[in-house]
């Protein structure tokens, strides 16, 4: 691990403009992925700024009948919420299907929607990697890409986001709140929040230098039957494949983002409208415009199954 | 690279990443990014197990060397240093952590227990004595973890905190064995000793051991 120099950052904006005034730093959260990184020099901080001291713990009714999350709220927290479990069961259901209990523990909402990609290339600094080391190449492209992604992605980049609480997010609808340096705020749509590799896969959402992740707000909730089925190499303890975060209205119509097959959270309004034609429907929209690597193509197949599997478990329920 | 369960790499896919490798010019360890600087000192007061110590520690520091190299309880143990194997959990403020994946400084003021602060061999804590009682363990290298883990899980379940097992999330969380399997699954065991370690936790956690639910 690289020397880094470390600072508790007092209130939010002073964090965002510490964060603004030097290029080598970064906020650390609950530290369980830019530790992890930090040790195998992936990131590389010359100074860090500690935010856990930040009032941005709680978990807040909003005037508009919605919930505002802290960037802080710990993953356990956030599931555990009586109004999560009662009126957003899919974002509970996310989150305790993600890591482990001590890693939950510490995991914050701002960390997980920043936490980077499990691409092995990724994470071996001796192969050609875009997104770490731009200009490369992409190691996952000519090689193994069984886990990675096979649409939205780009000739630079195939890489998956892999959180599971921001497939919920996604199928919610939340927004994304931020300070910036200079003290003003910016709310900005989980949709457009993380984008697409295109030419710059290091670049992988909208915020700004020094810009601060303040809370995530949800909606007014949506009611619904609420599942999310995440298929994974074993039972627990592991990443997505695939996951698939469904809502379904008693008239058969509904939402869906899906995990572990794109860049960012993957959601088509024309897959959420063939809701109540199946998955057969559902999965041809998803994936217009996939292009697949031969050791990830069943990334399809398999989504197509977990969206049927999702809506026998709805119906049941 | 083979986080848990994210990339089960065969022999075939290991040769495929060193074809790879060979095929690209290796890419240097400096890559762009910050400069090298000198290593940071930091002044910091940690209390664990009831005790406060003061120390001097490179920022660098992860609260599970602190507490391995600098305070000499090597109690909590060092498994893959990346969050995959849940060998250095420790209690921190009462909840479960991998202590691998947070910086020493991080916690001046917490309250640290690790598994010496648990029991001693002459007082045991019941988790401590449960396993021993059903052998739940074999070389014990993930049983300091293994322990402090239950403890801060029993906890979570006491404080009605649902697991990825939970079938209804608005009812009251009851430690079944399939709960209980799931709760730990943070804690890998190289020896597998998996079943008696599941049975000495429901003994301590007072519910039936073994496939039944409760
Ligand atoms: C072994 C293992 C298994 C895992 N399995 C899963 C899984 O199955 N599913 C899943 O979804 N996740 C999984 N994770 C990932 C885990 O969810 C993330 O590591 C965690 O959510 C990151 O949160 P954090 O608070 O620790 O982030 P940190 O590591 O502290 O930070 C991550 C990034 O966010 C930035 N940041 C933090 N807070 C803010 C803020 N307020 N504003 C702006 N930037 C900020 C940091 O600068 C950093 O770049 C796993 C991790 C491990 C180690
Ligand atoms: S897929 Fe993206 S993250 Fe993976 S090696 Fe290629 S450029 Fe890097
Ligand atoms: S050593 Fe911390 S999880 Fe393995
Ligand atoms: S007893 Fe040997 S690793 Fe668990």
């Amino acid at each position: 691990m690289r020397p880094f120099s470390y600072e508790k950052a007092a209130t939010p904006a002073a964090a965002a403009s510490a964060a603004a005034k030097n290029p080598h730093a970064k906020f650390i959260a609950g530290g369980t992925n830019l530790l992890d990184l930090m040790k195998l020099e992936i990131e590389k901080p010359a100074h860090l700024i500690d935010v856990n001291g930040l009032a941005l713990d709680k978990v807040e009714a909003t005037p508009e009948g919605g919930l505002r999350i802290g960037a802080l709220v710990r993953n356990t927290d956030l599931a555990a919420h009586d109004k999560v479990r009662k009126d957003y069961p899919l974002l509970s259901r996310a989150l305790l299907a993600g890591a482990s209990g001590q890693l939950r523990n510490k995991a914050t909402t701002a960390g997980n929607l920043l936490q980077r990609t499990r691409c092995p290339y990724f994470y071996d600094t001796n192969q050609a990697c875009n997104k770490r080391a731009p200009g490369t190449g992409c190691g996952a492209l000519a090689g193994f890409s069984r886990q990675l992604a096979v649409i939205g992605t780009s000739n630079t980049c195939i890489a998956t986001h892999p959180s599971d609480m921001a497939i919920a997010m996604r199928a919610l609808d939340a927004v994304v709140d931020t300070v910036q340096p200079d003290g003003a705020q910016r709310h900005v749509a989980i949709a457009d929040f993380h984008t697409l590799p295109g030419d710059k896969p290091q670049v992988e959402n909208v915020l700004k230098p020094g810009e601060l992740i303040t809370s995530v707000t949800l909606p007014k909730p949506v009611g619904g039957a609420q599942v999310y089925h995440k298929v994974r190499d074993r039972a627990s303890y592991a990443f997505a494949l695939v996951s698939v975060g469904m809502i379904v209205q008693k008239d058969g119509t509904g939402r869906l983002a899906v995990g572990g097959v794109a860049p960012k959270p993957w959601r088509v309004e024309a897959a959420d409208a063939e809701l109540p034609r199946g998955a057969k429907a559902v999965a041809a929209k998803l994936f217009a415009g996939a292009k697949p690597t031969h050791d990830n193509e069943f990334k399809i197949a398999l989504t197509e199954r977990v969206i049927e599997a999702s809506l026998a478990d709805l119906r049941r329920a | 690279m083979q986080g848990p369960g994210d990339f089960e790499v065969s022999r075939r896919d290991v040769l495929k990443l060193g074809a790879a490798a060979t095929a690209v010019p290796l890419v240097a360890k400096g890559q762009a990014g910050s400069p090298a600087e000198a290593p940071v000192s930091t002044q910091l007061s940690l209390n664990v197990n009831g005790k406060v110590h003061a120390l001097k520690l490179d920022t660098r520091t992860s609260l599970l060397d602190a507490l391995r190299d600098h305070l000499q309880l090597t109690g909590s143990k060092k498994g893959c240093d990346h969050g995959q194997c849940g060998a250095c959990t420790v209690l921190v403020n009462g909840r479960r952590i991998n202590s691998c994946l947070s910086l020493a400084v991080m916690h001046a003021g917490d309250k640290i227990t690790t598994i010496e602060g648990l029991g001693t061999p002459n007082k045991m804590h019941a988790m401590q004595a449960a396993f021993v009682k059903h052998d739940g363990f074999q070389c014990g290298y993930c049983t300091p973890g293994q322990i402090c883990s239950a403890v801060g899980m029993l906890s979570e379940v006491k404080a009605n905190v649902p697991s990825h097992a939970t079938t209804d999330l608005t009812a009251p969380c009851a430690l079944t064995n399939p709960e209980l399997r799931e709760r730990m699954s943070g804690n890998i065991c190289r020896c597998g000793a998996y079943s008696n370690i599941a049975e000495a936790i429901a003994d301590a956690a007072g519910v039936p051991a073994a496939g039944r639910s409760a």
